[in-house]
């Protein structure tokens, strides 16, 4: 029963692609946007943050759809793209920026917050012994922060993993292209016969999500340690 | 060390418009809180930026509106010793010591980090955790870290506040070996009259966002009459006691006093309130006080019903709160001589 087909393993695999991708991109990102969320003083800090999180509550369809009118062949951005010869949707950069944008908000919130309880003070100590703005941001900052942006990719990378809405949309379920876990369980289930296939795929997905949980936990316990 | 200063800041309803030049080594800023203190020491340090004037130190622009020079912090090269010492808690002590002086050119790193560590007595810390160590640890640990990036100046905001009650003065003699040894300029900022005169020389007065006066340390406090409760202190800075029956003697300019708390070290500071001084016309011919001195009056200052008198005896000076009543019985005036009895309990260690 519980075997996998060719097709299987590679939805497994472009899931965990997909999900690294995603995550790897929009980690640099998301720090820098935390940052200027915890720490900056400029207006309309609230409309920026609003917009961040929007896709944590919008339906990911809804996600998916806006990217598709923006990366499609008519999209401002699609347009562009596509005099360069670089096409995004119904392919794998389509389906990790769709991750990506679903993820961000949850990477976010967890580094604001990891950052937000660090005494601003150290920072300007930093800089009265002379480190510089990125030196003090490298060397107290983001050490400081290192177990909260470590759950935020956790928590991105797990997310991402999961992502069906907004990939369907951007990226479609191409077998061995675009289709990742989800998309792969979505299909058999629309299959007659092909409930076992399914709850196979479950399964991996169950004990996929299992690993990274207890792979942030034992990390982050290293991290405390330090 | 020169520093001219000229800064305007409003924040809120408060306004901070100072001016004052200095040339001392070792100068506070003595105010209530709220006062504008910790703005100051800020505009200073460069953490945060004033709205207009100019900061001058050693006849370099750090900061000058008009001109457009705005130093960052860390282009300044003015220490800074916080009210809470933040250490970095994800570096071991020596790391945290070592992280301004890696950051210092060559050319500037003139205090051995060894030299340091000997003064401050940090060497059986350098291996221990940050947060295992105590309030008082800290403070020199923190204070190791800015030296040693040998600033031109030390700003120190109330770092004796966040220290427990009965130990914070135990940091004070660490602290003048510091800055005697070193010869790095201070500015010193506080609310207690007390941490002022036993580490500063001249006072900068700073209230409601002005400076209302520079003067002397101990001038200030001799003519201050309520900015403490207790009224004035005299601080008697004294070496190792003798035993003396079951007291100690101390060697005092060119007599003696009797305390009853021994001294083991070879600097102790008692203080000792001015009005547990009792003054005689003459010698009186039996007292249980232990301390009868001869001293001639230096000088009298009256306050509605307080009187005190400073005396001169033998080598040094001391003050005593009496009453005009008193004064005027005895007919005490400049120039007299007096008798001044002090019990041997009258003296308290502050480290």
């Amino acid at each position: 029963m519980l075997t996998l087909s060719p097709q299987d393993i590679q939805a497994i695999g472009l899931s965990l692609k997909v999900a690294t991708t995603a995550t790897l991109i929009a980690t640099p990102l998301g720090i820098g946007v935390a940052y200027l969320l915890a720490f900056g003083t400029m207006r309309g800090k609230a409309i920026i943050e609003g917009i961040i999180n929007l896709p944590l509550v919008l339906p990911p369809v809804v996600v998916g759809y806006l990217l598709l009118l923006t990366f499609g062949r008519h999209g401002i951005v699609g347009k562009a793209l596509s005099n360069l010869d670089i096409q995004i949707i119904f392919t794998l950069t389509g389906a990790v920026i769709a991750s990506a944008v679903v993820g961000f908000p949850l990477l976010v919130r967890s580094i604001r917050i990891g950052m937000e309880s660090i005494d601003p003070a150290y920072a300007k100590v930093a800089r009265t012994l002379g480190a510089g703005w990125w030196d003090s941001f490298l060397t107290i900052i983001l050490p400081l922060s290192v177990r909260a942006i470590f759950a935020g990719m956790t928590l991105m990378f797990a997310r991402s993993l999961g992502e069906f809405g907004a990939t369907v949309i951007l990226a479609g379920n191409i077998p061995g292209i675009t289709q990742t876990i989800p998309l792969a369980i979505y299909e058999y289930t629309s299959t007659p016969g092909g409930d076992s296939m399914a709850l196979t795929l479950c399964l991996v997905s169950i004990a996929l999500s299992f690993t990274v949980l207890l792979a942030s936990e034992a990390a982050t316990r290293t991290l405390r340690k330090r | 060390m020169q520093l001219d200063v000229q800064l305007k800041k409003q924040r809120g309803d408060f306004q901070l418009d100072t001016s004052f030049s200095l040339s001392g080594e070792r100068t506070g800023i003595f105010g209530p809180s709220g006062s504008g203190k910790s703005t100051l020491m800020n505009l200073l340090a460069g953490l945060t930026t004033a709205d207009s004037g100019h900061i001058r130190l050693d006849g370099e622009s750090l900061f000058d509106s008009a001109k457009n020079i705005n130093l960052k912090p860390d282009e300044r090269r003015i220490g800074v010793v916080f009210q809470h010492a933040h250490l970095f808690p994800h570096m071991s002590v020596r790391k945290n010591i070592l992280y301004g002086y890696k950051r210092t050119k060559t050319d500037n790193r003139l205090i051995e980090p060894n030299a340091l560590f000997d003064v401050l007595g940090i060497e059986p810390l350098l291996t221990r955790n940050v947060i295992t160590l105590s309030g008082g640890e800290r403070q020199r640990v923190a204070l190791a870290r800015t030296v040693l990036t040998c600033p031109r100046l030390i700003l120190m905001d109330e770092p004796l506040n966040g220290l427990d009650e009965n130990l914070k003065f135990q940091i004070i003699p660490y602290l003048n070996r510091v800055f005697s040894e070193f010869r790095i300029p201070l500015l010193f900022i506080s609310h207690s009259m007390l941490e002022m005169r036993m580490m500063t020389e001249e006072v900068l007065v700073i209230d409601g966002g002005e400076i209302k006066q520079h003067i002397g340390t101990e001038s200030l406090a001799k003519t201050s009459w309520d900015t403490d409760r207790k009224g004035y202190t005299n601080l008697l800075s004294l070496g190792k006691s003798t035993p003396h029956h079951d007291l100690f003697s101390y060697r005092w300019g060119n007599t003696a006093l009797i305390l009853t708390e021994p001294g083991l070290v070879e600097e102790n500071l008692f203080e000792l309130d001015a009005r547990e001084i009792i003054l005689f016309k003459r010698h009186p011919e039996a007292t249980s006080a232990r301390n009868l001195l001869k001293c001639k009056v230096k000088q009298i200052y009256m306050s509605g019903n307080r009187a005190r008198v400073e005396l001169e005896c033998s080598t040094s000076t001391l003050i005593a709160q009496i009453v005009p009543e008193s004064v005027r019985e005895l007919g005490i005036q400049q120039g007299c001589n007096v008798i001044a009895a002090i019990k041997a309990s009258a003296f308290r260690r502050i480290f």
